[in-house]
């Protein structure tokens, strides 16, 4: 089967780069002890973590809130480099925004979804006749043309889950979306989803809602205490998970 | 990731229209603001220079404008862009695309609010009993585009190191107030002692100012002051971009 994401022994550790924030004030004043905090002091996010998706798959990323799961979908989407170890993805990346991310307040519906599509690679002539559909899809209805501040946070991701309908990834990344959502639209997603697994496309799904992740997931993949505890079938994993809690 | 260059002009040019959208959202007089922004500077310097300290120069009012709105070009673009990847976090962190989209279109949108001010050149210039040159239809663009390449560097430069030193802020504010005085704006440059001329000398911004201000005057274009110009411009976004090159995988860690 064709593989979608590989990780190869990946570890990401962070910089603590709060402890330069006081920048060139302790240099100046404190630079032996500036110099040894530039290079010494790091957050392990993850280590050493290596596993292989292959295309069409669904897999959800579980685990305690710290552990490193939105750190591995940072990897997937390209936006950070891991300190060792190798991450392929084979495909366009698109990664559903969180709520209100890469939307800015002061502009309205319909400016934001066209900001977040061009973001997401749409071209100016693909996005002149999906954003119709998108606009559909939302059920902001008049709204859309207001400044998105005035927007409940449930009509906020209803506007980035319309963005993703019509998108067209290899590798979609669905963080933690679904949660504030009323019922019918929450359905109206899980729809969205299992028509782009049908189309083959691979998804990665971080949900603390375990039974969103029954309902959309083949896989599951667990990370706890920033190393991967269990990889297998969702069933097996949440069951476990479960028990664990 | 590859991105086509269809794709990098419809971020761009979205990017752009973004920025300037949100920049005048809330204000009520909008886009006028870009032409009565400089405009009114302008005004104040005029007020001080030509009426309090009396300077003797022609057409001050002229003087001022074809060196004022350029600058501000540079000066804006660059303040502006120092906080444009923070003022983007959240994009930066969640999707990839090519993150120097953000200054540029930074130096775009001031590029834009300077090509609206060349009409208020024009007008001036009618009621000064002078007229704008056909040199302008090759002059503007040459000069432009080094002033392009120019500010991208330096925006591209400073925004990323702004991420990792926020100090920088204020230097760059302070930087650039010394480099508005030090460039013959308010004054011309044969006002400057002997002594103090290489300030102009190794000054690029000089260049920059002294050929926008000989163009839209005299309709004359000024190339060897133009070309070292160019050259320098090609040196800062060399620079500029080996820096950003280097840091642009931290940005999402750090914001």
């Amino acid at each position: 089967m064709e593989l979608a994401i590989e990780f190869n022994a990946v570890t990401k550790r962070y910089p603590l780069y709060h402890h330069i924030g006081s920048g060139i004030k302790e240099l100046i004043f404190n630079p032996k002890r500036a110099l040894t905090l530039l290079s010494g002091r790091s957050y392990l996010a993850i280590e050493d973590i290596s596993f292989q998706v292959h295309k069409g798959e669904s897999v959800a990323l579980i685990g305690r809130n710290g552990a490193g799961k939105s750190t591995s979908l940072g990897l997937v989407a390209g936006v950070i480099k891991p300190t060792s170890g190798h991450v392929s993805t084979y495909g366009r990346v698109a990664s559903m925004l969180e709520l209100g991310g890469g939307f800015h307040p002061e502009l309205t519906g319909r400016e934001n979804i066209k900001l977040n599509a061009t973001l997401l690679g749409l071209r100016r002539r693909e996005l002149k006749d999906r954003i119709d559909k998108m606009i559909e899809f939302s059920e902001l209805g008049e709204f859309i043309d207001e400044p998105i501040r005035v927007y409940s946070s449930g009509m906020l991701a209803k506007l980035g889950f319309s963005v993703i309908t019509q998108v067209d990834p290899d590798i979609l990344i669905i963080d933690e979306v679904l949660a504030v959502g009323d019922f019918a639209f929450q359905k109206k997603c899980i729809e969205t989803i299992n028509q782009f697994k049908s189309k083959g496309v691979t998804i990665l799904f971080v949900s603390h809602n375990l039974s969103d992740i029954q309902k959309v997931c083949d896989k599951v993949i667990w990370i706890e205490n920033h190393r991967m505890r269990a990889m297998g079938s969702a069933d097996e994993i949440l069951n476990q998970y479960r028990s664990s809690m | 990731m590859k991105f086509n260059l269809g794709y990098l002009i419809d971020l761009i040019s979205v990017i752009t229209e973004k920025e300037l959208k949100v920049r005048y959202k809330s204000s009520f007089l909008g886009y006028l603001w870009s032409i009565a922004n400089p405009l009114l500077f302008a005004m104040i310097y005029y007020f001080i220079f030509k009426l309090i300290m009396r300077v003797q120069i022609p057409n001050y009012t002229i003087f001022i404008i074809t060196g004022l709105f350029p600058w501000q070009w540079f000066a804006s673009s660059t303040t502006n862009s120092l906080y444009s990847f923070i003022a983007n976090a959240q994009i930066i962190k969640k999707t990839v695309f090519p993150r120097s989209v953000i200054p540029f279109s930074n130096v775009m949108m001031e590029c834009l609010h300077f090509i609206c001010t060349i009409p208020v050149i024009i007008v001036f210039l009618l009621v000064y009993d002078m007229q704008p040159h056909w040199n302008w239809i090759f002059g503007i663009p040459l000069i432009g585009i080094a002033q392009l390449i120019f500010s991208y560097g330096v925006a591209l430069f400073l925004s990323t190191l702004n991420l990792f030193f926020r100090d920088l802020e204020r230097f760059i504010t302070l930087g650039i107030m010394l480099m508005f005085y030090c460039t013959p704006i308010l004054y011309a440059g044969n006002m400057i002692p002997e002594k103090y001329q290489w300030l102009i000398n190794y000054n690029p911004l000089a260049d920059m100012v002294l050929s926008w201000r000989e163009l839209f005057m005299n309709g004359n274009i000024l190339y060897e002051k133009i070309f070292s110009f160019y050259g320098v411009s090609f040196i800062v976004l060399i620079i500029g971009s080996l820096v950003f090159n280097k840091l642009k995988y931290r940005f999402a860690e750090i914001l």
